[in-house]
């Protein structure tokens, strides 16, 4: 039990994060100030696919500008992102690489799925779409739209950062499993669509 | 015709191609190619896995360097394979297919109506034109004549989309190299396009407007006024561009001599569009097989001379200047008319007649629930937009769906002069060749 | 006149059943549309669109392989030509005279291999390596005969139809419970 003065109980930091540490006044202080930093310096990777990719750098740009919210440095290094914002339609020879670079995040991590391709599949159900990024990344908000405009992204964004000043996303992935504790088994091929249950 | 297509000595082209200098170096097939014909698979074993000991002694500078596909500068999902001595790029091969969407399949799936808001998500920076090409194609085998309003507002939008599209590119070909604000001003620009457009169509972007038969709706009161701001306000932020760019030295320096072509390797890549044009080969569609209602208007082909990214990069500049011309033109000559050809099998009634008129109420179903039906036959529609040649090859089986549409997306031919472009060069300065080639993956993997 | 058809035989007819086929550079020819169509046989692929290039068409503008297995009975064919199940269908131009031609040539299931016109026009490189990946016709002589769009090791040739579109369900989530 490592106690330290004012702040008290430590010694589950490392393994639960944040949620670890005992809650009296001091720490929640922290808690609140770590979530409120986290939730205004959210820098996105660039993951820009498709044609939501071009309304996504509208949204970065003068006119809707992310840097409002400390959000106009896109990093193209994941290590140095927090957020993932999937713009655009996946397929299938880009969904491992999808998932390698949502591996390479550092926690905590977060991603939107912005447009509905990335949603479900969007207007493409064919063999060439994966439907849905969910299938390949855990999804924290969805943006609708084909493209979203930037007005949609953006509140999209500002849907993200109340959750995570919050800290319902932390709360809630500790009751999934979700995060980085998430693993995805590789199916073996099947050439019959995957029925799943009815609705 | 002949005197006007001018190589890049400035003599006559004879059309066999013996004037243009050699085309021999895209040719070549073996390892003096500058293409890196190794699959992904053999460079996957080339690479070796993470932890093994570097392949080769310590003075062998030759290696396969993958950029991509998920990269700050690769305009999307292009993968680079670079065969590199040192710095130096010696082979290359793009690898694409990381957008592959099988819109081409998904095409034999819609109805002829429903095709455009599928051929539009091809190429998003220059939607419409797609469009268009489906369009003229469906037209084509229809044989439908279409009103000659609609033909000229065909023509604002798809200009106002080149010029968008444009200042898509001066945004991106600025950032590329470095000039940030050059991203931020392009943006601007194309916000006022943009706004535009969603006031015509309803969308930013991909905007199904472009419908076999017309467009989807007539302009709004006023649009005149807003394209005369358009014409007021982007011609003196060009000139802005002008000076923070293209009289900088260290701009020049490094577009100037970078990924060189000349003429005759232009036309046996089949490039198009401002690659073709940077070569000093003046090969235009709107003026040289002129659709729509371009021999109406006046306007110049922008041609280089060097073939290198600067030329392609003053080329689009320059363009946006000729495609404002053609709307300040458009502005005065817009004829009246109807939006849509009046053909009640193609064109869907109006929706208030839907409720006076069963005959109208039934043909709104029939379109809408089966498609109208094209007479059997296959045909071939070109337009230029943007980035070259786009053309849509349709070939129908009298059905109220395609039986196998294709369209010859510009970017995914343009891709192939990638390799030539970048040999010999450094690998920043590949970074260069990729922005002046303008590839949208859209369009190339569709 | 009318070429033979490769192998010799009497041919399918078709519905333009006429003695006199009109012939434009050795092959068939056909005014589709207002625009020129050859039918040139596989065995006569490469010359014939040398011969086109010889006459001034300098740019291959596209390369295309249709499969007709769900629409065998097309009837734009001229008579003398037998359809196949797949076509690979070549559009070239010619920049000083402004003339475009489409060459269309049948190609058998049993043997799907073109001639590839890589030679010719460097620039049907990608185009032919699309053919093949999503049509599944192999072109003979192409430098570097890879998938190019999809997945190298994906198998089967999505664009031939009877490959199925290959949607899945939507699916359905749990909706949230009201707030």
């Amino acid at each position: 039990m490592v106690r330290i003065p004012g702040v008290g109980d430590v010694g589950d930091v490392l393994s639960d994060g944040l949620e670890g540490l005992e809650h009296n006044f001091i720490t929640s202080r922290v808690e609140d100030l770590v979530k409120w930093s986290r939730a205004r310096s959210c820098w996105p990777a660039t993951f820009g696919l498709a044609c939501c990719a071009i309304e996504m750098m509208a949204t970065g740009a003068a006119h809707y500008d992310l840097a409002r919210y400390g959000m106009e440095v896109f990093r193209a290094s994941p290590r140095q992102a927090d957020l993932m914002i999937v713009a655009g339609r996946v397929s299938q020879k880009m969904a491992p690489i999808l998932r390698q670079i949502y591996d390479q995040m550092m926690e905590p991590k977060w991603v939107i799925s912005m447009g509905v391709c990335a949603s479900s599949g969007g207007m493409f159900n064919n063999y060439a779409i994966v439907q849905g990024v969910d299938q390949v990344v855990p999804v924290d908000v969805y943006a609708p739209g084909c493209p979203p405009g930037p007005e949609t992204l953006m509140h999209a964004i500002l849907t993200l950062h109340d959750s995570i000043q919050s800290g319902e996303l932390t709360r809630r992935r500790d009751t999934n499993g979700g995060g980085a504790a998430i693993q995805v088994e590789a199916q073996p091929a099947t050439d019959q669509p995957v029925e799943l249950a009815p609705r | 015709m002949a005197d006007e297509l001018v190589d890049a000595d400035g003599g006559p082209d004879s059309g066999t191609g013996t004037d243009l200098g050699s085309a021999e170096r895209v040719r070549r097939r073996d390892e003096t190619s500058a293409v890196l014909r190794l699959s992904e698979a053999e460079a996957a074993v080339l690479a070796g896995g993470p932890d093994d000991p570097p392949a080769g002694d310590a003075s062998d500078q030759r290696m396969i360097l993958n950029m991509g596909p998920s990269h700050p500068s690769t305009h999307g999902v292009l993968r680079l394979l670079l065969e590199m001595e040192g710095e130096t790029v010696l082979r290359s091969k793009p690898v694409i297919g990381y957008l592959h969407t099988g819109m081409e399949k998904t095409a034999e799936d819609l109805t002829y109506l429903q095709g455009p808001t599928n051929v539009t998500r091809m190429d998003y920076a220059a939607p419409l034109f797609s469009e268009l090409a489906f369009s003229l194609a469906v037209e084509n085998l229809l044989d439908l004549e279409v009103p000659l309003r609609a033909t000229w507002i065909r023509m604002l939008m798809c200009e106002l989309n080149r010029v968008s599209s444009h200042l898509l590119f001066q945004a991106t070909n600025g950032m590329d190299l470095g000039a940030v604000s050059m991203m931020i001003y392009g943006w601007r620009e194309r916000e006022e396009v943009l706004r535009f457009f969603e006031k015509v169509t309803g969308l930013r972007m991909n905007h199904n407007y472009i419908r076999p038969g017309g467009v989807a709706a007539d302009l709004p009161e006023g649009w005149q006024a807003d394209v005369r701001r358009l014409l007021d306000l982007i011609p003196p932020r060009l000139d802005e561009y002008d000076t923070l760019l293209t009289g900088q030295p260290i701009f020049r320096e490094r577009l100037q001599g970078v990924g060189v072509m000349n003429p005759a390797e232009a036309l046996a890549l089949s490039a198009t569009g401002p690659i073709l044009r940077s070569t000093g080969y003046a090969w235009d569609l709107r003026r040289d097989e002129p659709y729509l209602a371009y021999d109406e208007v006046e306007f110049d082909v922008i041609v280089g001379t060097h073939g290198d990214a600067f030329d392609r990069y003053a080329i689009r500049l320059n363009e946006i200047r000729e495609s404002l011309r053609i709307v300040e033109q458009i502005l005065d000559l817009m004829p009246g008319g109807d939006f849509r050809a009046q053909d009640k099998k193609v064109t869907p009634p109006p929706r208030s007649r839907i409720d006076e008129s069963m005959e109208a109420l039934i043909h709104h179903f029939k379109i809408f629930t089966e498609g109208f039906h094209v007479p059997e036959g296959e045909t071939y529609a070109a337009v230029e937009s943007p980035r070259g040649e786009v053309g849509c090859y349709l070939v129908s089986d009298g059905g109220p769906k395609p039986y196998r549409m294709h369209i010859r997306g510009p970017s995914f031919v343009n891709l192939q002069t990638l390799p030539h472009l970048m040999e010999g060069g450094l690998i920043a300065d590949g970074v260069a060749v990729i922005s002046s080639v303008d590839p949208i993956m859209g369009e190339v993997d569709r | 006149m009318s070429d033979p058809t490769p192998d010799g035989t009497d041919t399918a007819p078709t519905a333009k059943d006429d003695p006199v086929v009109p012939t434009a550079w050795g092959v068939p020819v056909v005014e589709s549309g207002g625009q020129t169509v050859l039918h040139p046989p596989v065995d006569r692929w490469l010359e014939t669109v040398k011969a086109c290039q010889d006459d001034g068409f300098c740019m291959a503008i596209d390369l295309v392989a249709v499969d007709y297995s769900a629409h065998p009975g097309r009837t734009d064919l001229p008579s003398g030509i037998k359809p196949e199940r797949f076509e690979v269908v070549a559009s070239l131009i010619s920049h000083a005279s402004g003339r475009r031609v489409r060459l269309r040539t049948q190609v058998p299931e049993h043997d799907p291999v073109v001639p590839s016109l890589f030679d010719l026009f460097p620039g049907t490189e990608a185009m032919e390596r699309e053919a093949w990946d999503l049509v599944g016709v192999a072109f003979d002589g192409h430098p570097d005969p890879t998938r190019i769009l999809l997945p190298e090791d994906w198998e089967g040739h999505p664009l031939r139809r009877d490959v199925a579109m290959g949607r899945i369900p939507v699916q359905f989530r749990d909706a949230p419970a009201a707030r």
